[in-house]
């Protein structure tokens, strides 16, 4: 499985490691409440299809990016960097 | 007259070089080029090995990947490989080749007495009987059961051979180098694409030497040509004997390379690829269909192009009076090139009424009977076949007559249709489609980047494959964007419409009305009546057929065996085949070494190994190391005759009277830098560093978001935005992951960078009374306390080397750390080392490390567990009320601030004797009666200062209960002694001695 990172190119998934769900919202760091805090670290849906993964390229550039990947056929159609360095989305055979 | 060596044939063998290798230890001559089995089969051995469950006799089935029954073993003792197919395993002089699963021989195998309880050895029966009421029956039955079924035995010794792993990377991979597979090569290759073409036999050209003509040429005339046109294409790859046996996600394909079968001289034996393409084009081509009849198993019964390709290829004839049983012309047709090439053929058996008229009269005026409109019935001979009864067939009412005759034959040959080999197109793919029309699945929908060809496409047309195949081999190319050859790129679009047929004029038949025991699945020992039986227990799908049965599991992957089993289970339920469907083939395709798959990742390169600089200093001064995790690190400096316990007491005795030094290289260190690093620390640790003072350093925790503990370690000031963060060496790669995560997900507005200076600083720590004296003698700069207070940090020199000076103590002495850039370390702990003389300084390991915290009640990774928290280990001072940090909310949960959880507490052995970590805390004196567990010994160690074994531990309510006796229950060690419950705080409890 190859991910496109927006820094290094196509590298394969070995190289990366999985940061969870990206499309849960971490709470601020105001946030007080130990609710809002347990859902974000413990409620998980299991979304069959497209979804959004944060991953880290450890063995890399050690950018965190989002992947756009298919939790059913494992497709991964996309990584853009985030914070500091966000940029559009790249495709996957961007070289 | 079992098989022979024909006088003439045989293009893969060179008779001028004669082999001789050893099977069961005895002698067989064999030609450079045989196989393992066509070497057997010429020198007569018709019994190969036993079976799987029955212990049957069983002959060489194959002559290929798809063979059941030729499983042998290769070399002995650590070198053993078991289950290696003898029909792929190309023959060498010296080797030693072993049947399997027989004992005490071949010939005479005791465990065939299974076969006489066969009714009991049906589907499901273990588990009937053995796991019924008192699951005990299995457990007790389990170890037998499994010698008496199985296959090879692997050996328990290390491997001895070398593997090696590889990577390729291809535009177009080309999996199966048959006719379909070459051409789709040569098209994809000539539109520019970068290819790999491989296949798992030595040679390239699938069965293209089996037939006489391809199209209007000569066979062997199309190979040359195509042969020498891909030999032409520098950007084609051939790999030959590498056999792709997984297809994975993004389109990585997994294959294993025979390298050398010799381990003689010590070169790799196999090698692994990991290929990565963009596309595939998959030419795995088909495997002959079996028929199913009683007795069907029996040696000398094989697949009719199996012989056919001993005798072309090896000049092997499978025997001296051959039967072929075929329902359709192409059998006939491979009848008459056997009987050309020499092989006796005595007769054909047809169910069909009207044989080909052209091929049977070339056969009839070479002495080969006919017997068009008749069926084989059953099998007469237990290690060899003597004959077969044969009787008219009905092909209209599918009935047998009983009037049958008896034919004398060695060797039965089966041609009843093709199975196209779909597995890495299963693998990868959507569920298989039934060809009513073919009698077959064919690939179903692709879920990754590949395109089918050839005979798996049910193209079984040789020239018709082969234009498939450039077709298909265009496409693959035009979806890269590349131009394929002009009459390549005119016939990609028609890929999908090449003339299906397999074979010709086939009458649909597989299973023969008759009684008897008939064999579906020659591997797994599975039977027609197994079959039904599990039909009749509700097993009606196919997915549960096979696990009920076993039909189509393991090595085999169900290569002659699934599409026979769906035929007859579909015949059984009244259905048709695709309301039965079939089994989704897993990976391996064929078996794999483990070799192969770990590589050279064994002993010292099972993981990287790192060291400090100051290494092989420690060796010399005769360290005994110890890994933790990836370091290695000094565990004690023993000297001649002193126990493990005396070194580090010695140590650390010194420690306390004198001084020591100890390498603190491996701690985890980043470097934290910009406007609004401060900032960053306060929300990272639980307590505060923006009010740290520059040249000040400060001890901090930080938490993992859901509250627990996460890691400690002091974080340095050296600037107004610059820090230096210290982790333990354990996490140091997870805090930084950690750091990068919240700058880049939670807090992208803050400037700060993080950057790890593992490796780029090494160090020191000196610790003892005289450490301040011995500093004051090598440093440049004022170590009094008032200039270089507790917690100080300040820049100096060491001679010419600069270094950085921290005092911080992990001892509870006054003791200091002391960094230089990596490549000074080794000379700036030398220094040390030579001034510490006069001081009677000793290095000191991680044992007498561990002690010395141990009495100060320093936490480390043992009570770090994860699931502790600042609460449980009595460190809530440093847990800010002020601030927002990771962490914060979730841990002031009541559940982990409760009074009742595990908290740290000293204990004390009140016996001398050691308590063990690991130890539960009970109340009861008596070991046999010790009551329920409060609590758990997490670290121990001898204690010179309080002259006796301590531990810390992790008591329920543990704060409330000093001066508690308790009773430390080891039982596993045998342990179990009374322990008195304390502060952790052992030694020096209000800290003067660092202060001082």
């Amino acid at each position: 499985m190859l991910i496109p990172c927006p820094v290094c190119g196509p590298r394969d998934h070995e190289e990366f490691a999985y940061g969870g769900d990206a499309t849960v919202a971490r709470p601020t760091i105001a946030e007080q409440s130990a609710t809002a805090w347990a859902t974000f670290v413990y409620d998980r849906t299991n979304p069959k299809g497209a979804h959004q993964e944060h991953w880290h390229h450890v063995h890399g550039c050690r950018q965190w990016m989002v992947v756009s990947r298919d939790t059913e056929t494992h497709a991964v159609t996309g990584a853009r960097l985030i914070g500091a360095w966000a940029e559009p989305e790249t495709e996957p055979g961007d070289d | 007259m079992p098989g022979f060596r024909l006088p003439r044939g045989g293009s893969r063998i060179d008779r001028l070089r004669p082999l001789r290798f050893t099977f069961d230890g005895r002698g067989v001559d064999g030609l450079a080029g045989d196989t393992i089995a066509s070497a057997l089969i010429a020198s007569g051995q018709t019994l190969v090995a036993r079976s799987f469950k029955y212990h049957r006799p069983r002959g060489i089935y194959s002559a290929g990947a798809e063979e059941p029954n030729a499983l042998v073993t290769l070399g002995a003792d650590a070198a053993t490989d078991p289950n290696v197919k003898a029909t792929i395993v190309e023959a060498s002089d010296g080797m030693a080749v072993h049947s399997q699963h027989a004992w005490p021989s071949l010939s005479t195998d005791l465990g065939a007495v299974n076969g006489l309880f066969a009714p009991f050895f049906a589907a499901g029966f273990y588990y009937k009987t053995f796991m019924g009421p008192g699951r005990r029956g299995w457990m007790r039955y389990e170890p037998t059961i499994r010698r008496a079924a199985g296959l090879g035995r692997a050996s328990f010794e290390p491997d001895p051979d070398r593997y090696e792993m590889a990577n390729a990377f291809c535009d177009v991979l080309v999996v199966g180098a048959g006719p379909a597979g070459l051409a789709a090569a040569l098209t994809a290759g000539q539109a520019g694409a970068h290819v790999i073409l491989c296949d798992e036999a030595p040679i390239f050209g699938g069965m293209a030497d089996l037939e006489d003509r391809i199209g209007d040429q000569p066979a062997a005339d199309w190979l040359f040509a195509m042969m020498s046109a891909l030999n032409g294409m520098k950007n084609i790859e051939q790999r030959k004997r590498l056999s792709v046996y997984g297809y994975y996600d993004g389109n990585v394909l997994g294959a294993a390379e025979r390298v050398a079968w010799d381990r003689a001289d010590g070169r790799t034996r196999q090698r692994h690829w990991r290929i990565q393409a963009r596309r595939v084009v998959l030419a795995t081509g088909a495997i002959e269909r079996p028929f199913v009849f009683p007795e069907n198993d029996r040696p000398g019964v094989m697949l009719a192009h199996a012989a056919l390709a001993y005798a072309r290829r090896y000049g092997v004839s499978v025997g001296g009076d051959v039967v072929l049983f075929t329902s359709h012309d192409d059998g006939w047709r491979t009848a008459a090139a056997l009987a050309r090439a020499g092989v006796p053929i005595r007769a054909v058996v047809d169910p069909r009424s009207d044989a080909p008229a052209e091929v049977e009269a070339e056969l009839l005026a070479t002495g080969t009977k006919s017997f068009a409109g008749h069926v084989v019935t059953a099998v007469e001979g237990r290690r060899a076949i003597k004959a077969i009864a044969i009787a008219p067939f009905d092909a209209a009412s599918g009935t047998v007559s009983d009037e049958g005759l008896r034919l004398d034959c060695d060797a039965l040959l089966l041609a009843a249709g093709w199975t196209p080999t779909i597995h890495l197109a299963s693998q990868a793919g959507g569920p298989p489609v039934h060809d009513e029309a073919l009698d077959a699945f064919l690939p179903g929908e692709p879920r990754e980047a590949w395109h089918a060809a050839g005979a798996m496409c049910g193209i079984a047309d040789t020239k018709n494959a082969a234009a498939n195949g450039a077709m298909v081999g265009a496409a693959a190319a035009e979806a890269l964007g590349l131009k394929p050859p002009r009459n390549g790129a005119r016939n990609s679009a028609k890929a999908g419409r090449s003339p299906k047929a397999m074979p010709d004029n086939r009458l649909p038949l597989i299973e023969i009305p008759a009684t008897g025991k008939a064999f579906v699945d020659l591997q797994n020992d599975v039977t027609t009546s197994d079959v039904r039986l599990a039909q009749r227990e509700g097993f009606q799908s196919v997915e549960h057929l096979k696990r009920y049965t076993t039909l189509g599991m393991a090595a085999d992957q169900g290569k002659t065996a699934n599409l026979n089993a769906i035929s007859i289970l579909a015949k059984e339920r009244g259905v048709l085949a695709p309301a039965i469907g079939t089994t989704r083939y897993r990976p391996p395709y064929n078996s794999v070494s483990l070799g192969a798959l770990v590589g050279r990742s064994r002993g010292a390169h099972m993981q990287p190994l790192r060291r400090t600089p100051l290494h092989d200093w420690h060796l010399k001064a005769g360290a005994e190391m110890i890994n933790v995790g990836l370091w290695q690190r000094p565990r004690v400096y023993a000297r001649e005759g002193e126990t493990l316990e005396a070194a580090y007491v010695r140590e650390a005795r010194q420690v306390r009277a004198a001084i020591g030094i100890t390498d603190v290289s491996t701690l985890g260190k980043i470097d934290v830098q910009g406007p609004d690093a401060a900032t960053f620390l306060d929300r990272v640790y639980t307590n505060t560093f923006s009010t740290l003072p520059i040249g000040k350093a400060r001890y901090g925790l930080m938490l993992r978001d859901d509250g627990f503990l996460f890691d400690d370690g002091t974080t340095w000031r050296l600037a107004e935005s610059r820090y230096l963060m210290t982790t333990t060496t354990a996490n140091a790669a997870l805090v930084l992951q950690h750091l990068e995560m919240l700058l880049a997900i939670a807090w992208p507005e803050l400037k700060v960078s993080v950057t790890s200076l593992t490796d780029q600083w090494a160090g020191a720590a000196l610790a003892g009374p005289k450490s301040r004296d011995l500093l004051a003698k090598v440093l440049d700069i004022d170590v009094s306390d008032s200039a270089l207070p507790f917690m100080g940090v300040k820049p100096g020199h060491v001679g010419a080397i600069p270094v950085l000076v921290a005092r911080l103590s992990f001892s509870g002495e006054l003791a200091y750390e002391i960094y230089s850039g990596a490549d000074h370390t080794l000379a700036l702990w030398e220094r040390l080392v030579e001034a510490g003389g006069e001081f009677g300084m000793v290095p000191y390991g991680l044992e007498a490390l561990g002690v010395l915290r141990l009495e100060k009640g320093h936490v480390v990774g043992s009570e770090i567990t994860g699931r502790t928290t600042v609460h449980d280990l009595g460190l809530e001072k440093m847990f800010s009320k002020k601030k927002d940090f990771v962490g914060k909310p979730l841990a002031l949960r009541p559940a982990l601030t409760d009074p009742g959880r595990k908290q740290l507490v000293g204990v004390k052995s009140l016996d001398g004797k050691p308590v063990m970590a690991g130890a539960h805390l009970v109340t009861g004196a008596d070991s046999k009666t010790p009551g329920p567990s409060e609590g758990h010994v997490t670290s121990m160690g001898y204690s010179p200062a309080m002259e006796g074994y301590i531990a810390l531990a992790l008591l329920k309510g543990g704060r409330q209960r000093h001066g508690e006796k308790l009773y430390a229950a080891d039982p596993l060690r045998d342990g179990h002694g009374p322990v008195e419950i304390v502060a952790p705080h052992f030694f020096d409890p209000d800290g003067s001695r660092m202060h001082g």
